[in-house]
């Protein structure tokens, strides 16, 4: 089947298509949401432009739509950009890299079916420790690029998601609650390289902004 | 039989995917096994055209028919994989597609209602053990927070040997959870498997 992919840049949604394409479907195009709402509950925002390069690195074709981010418009502006992935790339489906959020996944459920697409969630409830494992096992190179959860902060900034990551934050999730995967927003990631990539992307520079618990990182690619 | 003996406790649960894409299977079919073996049950996965005619179902002590993708009705030409559900005597739970398929091998016809996301139903009875963490009317019942992802349902109104226990109210009310009278035979409309995981548990271990 042909697909779009819902893609953030960060480590849930490049698992999907990954997961999408070792199960024989095409990963016809890429889709991302340029928010200017920094505090978007349903897209990715850090670092986000730099999709471009992950793309050029997966010889996907990216369609990118911008949105200010309010509630209602974000949902017409992914709808929008799903619809010209339809009409450009002849998708037939959506892959998202929704993992517990029924937010998002009931907001792309009801776009795909108002478009009489299919859509694919295959992290949907899937362990969180379970996909950073497999993340690490499958030589994904993923860093953090937001937090905005306490006790998160600049300190976690261009952290490696790899298995200190996570005996790190199966402690701040027994103490905080913080999810493993990032699931509630309190990371983002960037992923650097993965099995979609011919090559990986080196990190040339970077740029911190915010305060307290509250920090994203924007990338400089070569 | 033994007196005393739980007849149930050699045997094995069987997972039933009715989905036609594989990817599917890990959105539908995955997080029920996850739950499974959080349980440490012992079970088995069939895709529903790996049943074989006349197969033994008695070897199973508890069946699990899951849901597939709201444009996935690929099982509807297949609908005599399903005819063992009429003579099943076993624990049987159909979830979405799966509840769908228990009406529709019970002569029902399938109708269109679409309903996406998170909502609050009442609930008249307590049903496979699910507790409400919300507002209790002691007309209408507990009112429990249930995941919705389908566009069709079945009135199961209209069959004499199943009860609603919950009904989304609507011109017609549309069957949330429903239990043959005689037989521990249920279905949900709704995915257990997102906000109720207790229902399944507590299914599996009836």
């Amino acid at each position: 089947m042909k697909l779009g992919v819902l893609f953030s840049g960060g480590k849930d949604s490049t698992y999907a298509a990954l997961l999408a394409k070792e199960y024989g479907h095409e990963l016809s195009c890429l889709i991302s949401i340029f928010s200017k709402n920094k505090d978007s509950f349903m897209f990715h925002t850090p670092s986000i432009s730099k999709v471009s390069k992950q793309a050029e690195v997966m010889k996907i074709p990216l369609i990118i739509q911008e949105t200010y981010g309010e509630e209602n418009l974000e949902l017409l502006d992914l709808k929008k950009a799903i619809k010209k992935a339809v009409k450009e790339y002849a998708i037939e489906g959506i892959v998202s890299g929704a993992v517990e959020s029924v937010y998002q996944a009931s907001r792309v459920q009801r776009i795909c079916n108002e478009l009489g697409i299919e859509c694919f969630n295959p992290l949907w409830l899937k362990n969180s420790e379970e996909i950073i494992l497999e993340l690490i096992e499958k030589g994904f190179e993923s860093i953090v690029t937001g937090v905005a959860a306490y006790p998160l902060d600049k300190s976690f900034l261009g952290r490696k998601i790899n298995k200190i990551f996570l005996d790190e934050f199966r402690e701040l999730n027994k103490k905080y609650r913080i999810s493993i995967t990032g699931e509630g927003g309190e990371f983002e990631s960037f992923v650097l390289d993965c099995p979609l990539f011919e090559k990986p992307l080196i990190l040339k520079d970077f740029e911190d902004s915010g305060e307290k618990n509250n920090w994203r990182r924007e990338l400089t690619i070569k | 039989m033994e007196k005393g003996v739980n007849h149930k406790m050699n045997k094995i649960i069987l997972v039933i995917s009715v989905c036609k894409e594989k990817l599917h299977e890990l959105e539908f079919v995955r997080p029920i096994e996850f739950i499974l073996n959080s349980e440490n049950k012992k079970f088995e996965t069939k895709h529903y055209l790996e049943i074989l005619d006349g197969e033994n179902f008695n070897s199973y002590s508890h069946v699990i028919v899951c849901g597939t993708s709201l444009k996935d009705f690929s099982y509807l030409e297949r609908l005599d994989k399903f005819s063992w559900i009429k003579d099943f005597g076993g624990s049987l739970l159909g979830i979405c597609a799966g509840m769908q398929i228990i009406g529709l091998v019970n002569g029902c016809k399938l109708e269109n209602y679409l309903q996406i996301g998170l909502s609050l139903e009442y609930f008249n009875k307590t049903f496979l053990g699910l507790e409400s963490f919300g507002e209790k009317n002691s007309l209408e019942g507990e009112q429990i927070q249930i995941y919705s992802l389908h566009n069709k349902y079945i009135d199961f109104n209209n069959l004499d040997n199943f009860e609603v226990y919950c009904a989304t109210k609507c011109k017609i009310p549309i069957p949330q959870a429903v239990k043959h009278k005689e037989k521990e035979i249920y279905g949900v409309l709704f995915h257990p498997e997102v906000r109720n995981k207790e229902l399944i548990i507590n299914f599996i271990n009836l």
